[in-house]
């Protein structure tokens, strides 16, 4: 179900928060940002998927062809 | 019953939005998104079968298709353009909304011309 997406998303940024903490303090603040960087560009690609399947069907829906 | 299950799924959306705000405001914002479109993806054949009878009554009452379609349009781009403009707004960039609104009255606005000018040519076809 479309929920699981939800929780998903939300797991990710809490890794996410706690991995680039950690990194911070053992020092490496390049690597906590490249981190951060490449778990909120994860998290778009879920983002865009599931706003382009809500695209779609409003566009089939409301004839906005 | 599924207004449960929306309200459900929302308060858990926000809930986690109000976690990760202060720390990962990014991701509090998709959060935010996907819950929006989950919620209207619930709600799609429930609008889709109100349509339908809409469109029933329009053939049965002989209204000619285009003005049911434009309307239906119209309802879609606001929709599109609501959807936008609440999660910029959410975001913080309200200078963002208000450019997604004025884009989305100028395409209404270009949508709804040909019906105006219908009624205004049947205006002066009434008056002498």
């Amino acid at each position: 179900m479309d929920v699981d997406v939800l929780f998903k998303i939300a797991g990710i940024g809490i890794v996410i928060s706690i991995l680039s903490k950690v990194l911070d303090e053992a020092g490496r603040k390049e690597q906590a940002q490249m981190t951060t960087l490449v778990g909120v560009v994860i998290v778009l690609m879920m983002v865009i998927q599931l706003i382009s399947r809500l695209f779609d069907n409003v566009k089939s829906m409301f004839h906005l062809y | 019953m599924e207004i449960i299950q929306i309200v459900g799924i929302s308060l858990v959306a926000a809930v986690m939005v109000v976690l990760l705000r202060d720390d990962r405001p990014e991701i509090a914002l998709q959060i935010s998104i996907i819950a929006g479109a989950i919620v209207f993806l619930l709600m799609l054949n429930k609008i889709a079968s109100a349509l339908n009878v809409l469109q029933d009554m329009a053939q049965k009452a002989n209204i000619d298709f285009i003005y049911l379609n434009t309307i239906l349009k119209i309802v879609g781009i606001a929709y599109v353009a609501e959807f936008g403009a609440q999660i910029c707004r959410d975001s913080g960039s309200s200078s963002l909304a208000a450019k997604i609104e004025f884009a989305a009255k100028i395409i209404i606005m270009l949508l709804s011309i040909p019906i105006l000018m219908a009624v205004l040519e049947l205006l002066l076809k009434i008056l002498p």
